[in-house]
């Protein structure tokens, strides 16, 4: 990952700790220079990314680990995160068709709406999953 | 999250207050389908919802279709800027009934 390291955050997978990762970027979007409605469109797809790590790698159990980076360039912040979970199926990660409604499936929608680009993969020992999503500013 | 209930005109009123995300949503979703289940008609006050993210809405997509299938009235009220606009980038504000007011939808019914 390019650029400058703003942060480097690690959390629990816990619900009760989302609050924690939404204030981070809330503040390093806004130390970069993001208007008012990106910040709130980044803080939701952060949150929605690391909602989708507690409940589809960590199933739940709260004790995981979420590792938040974040690295601005000169034209783009860029967000990572890693988790130490069973590899997911990455084909099982899909935006829903938004016709069908239905209660959940909104998550990867969102970040794919916000971000403009994402890019999701196993680490390299097998041992966790990654994220990466990048999302150009205009200064 | 806050959840403040009362009853008016025929609707159980259940205010969420704060930040809905999945820390609370679960709760969010037992108070919407108890209302449902107790055979309520439904009205939810988002004007002080700071936040809400997708499980939060999931929340209220199944209380908006249990209504449905039950018959019930169901709306949402007074909805925040930032709770709507969440709801644009799911395409769910022309999806959900949206008053702006309990006011102006107990109105509809006279």
């Amino acid at each position: 990952m390019k650029g400058k390291q703003l942060l480097k955050i690690h959390i629990f997978a816990d619900p009760d700790r989302l609050c924690l990762a939404r204030a981070t970027v809330r503040r390093a979007a806004q130390l970069v220079g993001c208007d008012e409605d990106l910040v709130d469109k980044l803080v939701l797809a952060v949150n929605e990314a690391c909602m989708n790590v507690i409940q589809h790698a960590y199933k739940g159990d709260a004790t995981g680990e979420i590792i938040l980076e974040i690295h601005n360039n000169e034209d783009s912040i860029v967000f990572r995160l890693e988790d130490h979970a069973e590899p997911v199926d990455l084909e099982s990660v899909k935006p829903r068709d938004l016709d069908d409604l239905r209660p959940g499936g909104l998550g990867t929608h969102f970040i794919r709406e916000i971000m403009d680009e994402y890019n999701m993969g196993h680490l390299e020992a097998g041992t966790g999953n990654y994220l990466e999503m990048i999302k150009k500013i205009n200064k | 999250m806050e959840i403040n209930s009362r009853e008016e005109g025929g609707y159980a009123i259940l205010e969420l207050i704060g930040e809905v995300d999945l820390s609370c949503s679960p709760e969010a979703r037992k108070r919407i389908l108890s209302c449902l289940s107790a055979g309520h008609n439904l009205l939810i006050d988002l004007s002080r919802v700071t936040y809400i993210d997708s499980s939060g809405v999931a929340s209220l997509v199944e209380g908006y279709q249990t209504a449905k299938k039950q018959n019930l009235k169901f709306g949402l009220v007074g909805v925040s800027q930032a709770a709507m606009s969440v709801f644009r980038l799911a395409r769910l504000d022309k999806v959900f009934p949206i008053y702006a007011s309990v006011t102006e939808r107990l109105s509809a019914d006279e």
